[in-house]
């Protein structure tokens, strides 16, 4: 775990990810605009910090409705902004970007940040940026898997020699700058099936998964496959770390948290999917064995306890600005995960 | 003897995989057959729209003549919907009535979850009837996990049953030629 | 509510024919519906490569989102190779697996002989339920002698039209009603 900079006898990471977005309030159908939008994420970040949260990832979407296309740029800027929260990608579309620029734009963040920037290299939901940047769709598994192959090499050898299908060989390439500890973490992100979390358990790569929804359970049987596979492949999965990634909100009760968060939910999944969060499903993220992680401080460390004990995994990141949710109720969100939630998950995960 | 395998999947390389085994199988078992695979990917075969074959583009036309004229064939499925693509079966669209008549027609399925496997039962075999195909009685069914990350097919039972397949469509397909096709 | 009719093939005019009814009869007993007819053989459609909906352009875009806007869909279908014909199919590759969650989806069925009946329930029926539709159980099944010139000659096949935009309208309107309760009892 030491290599992916994770100390597990702390307990499980909390972290908040941002997908970017930038969708109206749909309570005033007002929008902020996008300089602002990325000022506040910045300025999360610095909070998120100050109440003792361990990691803060900002994604890329090239598409309508999203702020955070030059991801790593925001991320530079935060760096800058925070002193020793843990930031990194989430994700960076690995797919459509050249390996070796993003080596060096993460490694130079490393460098910023004084040794504190992950990448999390994921394959996109959307197709828009496939076009956008010049990549044929039909390409979609082979661009992804050659170069995430590809960062790996870059971040293991500093002398690279590669070739592939997508891009002109390297020869002797020497890629710089290298991070301030010599790599960086690198996990894949994983969707919701057990054989892509079987891709990460091949290569043997932390994994990062996104449990947007449904019962724990379902993510617990893709968690055991990547193990399984890794296993299987010559890794030992004790020494490979696992995050999983969510719909997070907390108010004072769980009804408040609910009344709140649901027309936010819904109304990003309109606007970046095309259909709604049924309020049928919502009304089960009440449920402890839902992994949306909706209510009550009281009633998220459960679930989040819960979570950690089917799971056993080492990091958990916490989507809670989506769908436009106002800058003061992040800020809300930020003071109860700072005195309630994380010191009570840490008392319980810590090793003694 | 020519033995054809589609693969009806526009995305990914599973299917065509799948199939492909199974030309490799029939091979090995029968060193003189011929194969040719015919993956839906490489072609941009048009929808079917009621006139002749010859008002059709040139891959249309060569994908239709390749799969109607084959001695047999294997068809590959991923699942859609339920169901089977729509690329896949335009392909059947442009076939004549009868087209399969005296010939075997195996069927293999590639899916993310074992919840589909009784797709290709209820939804590919009945067009593949009614079209005369014979259909063999083992059929195959590829999980997406019974694949490495090299895209090859680990799972020993499948691979097993990918011989199967093949080993019964020959036989079948022997005892078959000869038959009158009307 | 917001009804679309989708015709399903680009060969031939029976399903059209039919749709063209149907098309009637919504607008004669529901001047207040929006309906919509899709005639697949007016549009340039490309086949799914599993993108999200949104990101189709053209005519594949135009036809998905105002299928997915609808509160129900009229399915008009041939009979191809004992079930739908590609066009149809590619339709449903297009859109989410949960595309029909909270649609009534109701269907009408062209074909040359009888023997095709139960090609909608072991065909169709199954990819509607798979993703998630509502499905008005009878459907309108109407055969080449029904029609002459273009047009319905069997009475007996407007009075079923005529039942199923009735109970269409019906399911929809019960289930919204039901869902909409539902929803009110929810505290959020």
């Amino acid at each position: 775990m030491e290599k992916y900079r994770i100390d597990t006898s702390k307990g499980l990471e909390f972290g908040l990810y941002t997908l970017g977005d930038h969708i109206p309030d749909p309570k005033t159908g007002k929008r902020i605009s996008a300089q602002q939008r990325i000022k506040e994420i910045i300025e999360l970040a610095q909070h998120a910090e100050q109440a003792g949260i361990d990691f803060f990832s900002v994604g890329e979407s090239h598409q309508d409705y999203f702020v955070t296309q030059a991801h790593s740029v925001v991320l530079s800027a935060i760096a800058q902004a925070t002193k020793n929260i843990k930031i990194g990608s989430s994700s960076t579309i690995i797919s459509t970007s050249d390996p070796v620029r993003v080596y060096e734009d993460f490694a130079t963040i490393d460098l910023i940040s004084d040794g504190r920037a992950e990448i999390i290299a994921g394959r996109a939901s959307r197709v828009g940026l496939y076009h956008l940047l010049g990549y044929n769709l039909s390409d979609y598994e082979a661009l992804f898997e050659e170069k995430f192959d590809l960062l790996l090499k870059i971040n293991e050898e500093e002398i690279v020699n590669w070739s592939g299908n997508y891009r002109e060989p390297l020869k002797n390439a020497e890629i710089l700058p290298r991070p301030k500890n010599g790599s960086l973490p690198i996990w894949r992100a994983v969707g919701g099936t057990s054989s892509s979390a079987m891709k990460a358990g091949y290569a043997g790569v932390p994994m990062m998964l996104a449990a947007l929804g449904g019962p724990a359970g379902i993510y617990k049987n893709i968690i055991e496959a990547y193990r399984e596979t890794a296993r299987n492949n010559g890794f030992d999965p004790s020494a490979l770390p696992v995050g999983t990634t969510g719909f997070f909100f907390a108010a004072e009760t769980s009804q408040e948290a609910m009344r709140e968060m649901y027309p936010y939910i819904n109304e990003g999944m309109v606007l970046t999917n095309g259909q709604g969060f049924p309020k049928q499903a919502f009304a089960q993220a009440a449920d402890k064995r839902s992994v949306i992680n909706v209510g009550s401080s009281q009633q998220i460390i459960e679930k989040i306890l819960y979570q950690y004990e089917l799971f056993g995994h080492q990091r958990y990141l916490a989507q809670m600005d989506f769908g436009g949710m106002p800058f003061d109720r992040l800020m809300k969100n930020i003071e109860i995960i700072g005195t309630e939630i994380l010191p009570a998950i840490r008392k319980y995960t810590a090793k003694k | 003897m020519k033995l054809v395998g589609v693969s009806g999947s526009l995305i990914g390389s599973k299917t065509s995989k799948a199939v492909f085994e199974v030309l490799q199988a029939a091979k090995a078992i029968d060193p003189s057959i011929e194969i040719e695979l015919i993956d839906l990917k490489d072609y941009e075969v048009e929808f079917v729209k009621g006139t002749p074959l010859s008002y059709y583009n040139n891959d249309t036309v060569k994908v239709v003549n390749t799969v109607s004229t084959a001695d047999f064939l294997v068809i590959g499925t991923p699942i859609y919907q339920a169901s089977i693509p729509g690329a896949l079966k335009n392909l059947f669209d442009h076939m004549p009535m009868d087209v399969f008549k005296n010939k075997v027609t195996g069927m293999i399925t590639t899916a993310g979850t074992d919840k589909h496997f009784l797709v290709q039962e209820f939804q590919l075999k009945p067009i593949l009837t009614y079209l005369k195909g014979v259909v063999p009685s083992a059929n195959v069914f590829v999980h997406n996990n019974d694949f490495n990350e090299n895209n090859e097919i680990t799972n020993p039972e499948v691979n097993n049953r990918i011989r199967l397949l093949a080993d019964e469509m020959i036989f079948l397909q022997k005892s078959l030629s000869g038959r009158d096709k009307n | 509510m917001k009804i679309v009719g989708i015709s399903g093939s680009i060969v031939g005019s029976k399903t059209r024919t039919a749709m063209n009814c149907l098309s009637r009869e919504i607008s004669e007993k529901l001047p207040e519906a929006q309906f919509t007819l899709i005639d697949l053989a007016e549009y340039n459609l490309q086949f799914s490569d599993g993108r999200n909906y949104l990101e189709y352009e053209g005519d594949t875009g135009y036809v998905t989102k105002t299928i997915m806007e609808a509160d129900a869909l009229v399915i008009g279908t041939p009979i191809f190779q004992a079930s739908i014909p590609a066009t149809l199919k590619n339709i449903f590759d297009l859109l989410p697996v949960s595309a029909f969650r909270d649609k009534v989806v109701s269907i009408l069925v062209t074909a040359g002989s009888a023997k095709h009946y139960l090609v909608v329930e072991q065909q169709l029926k199954p990819i509607v339920s798979y993703m998630k539709g509502q499905i008005v159980q009878t459907y309108v099944f109407i055969e080449e002698k029904d029609f002459h010139n273009k047009q319905i000659v069997n009475d007996d096949v407007l009075f079923r039209i005529e039942r199923l935009v009735e109970d269409t309208v019906l399911l929809t309107e019960t289930l919204t009603k039901l869902r909409e309760e539902k929803e009110a009892k929810y505290d959020f």
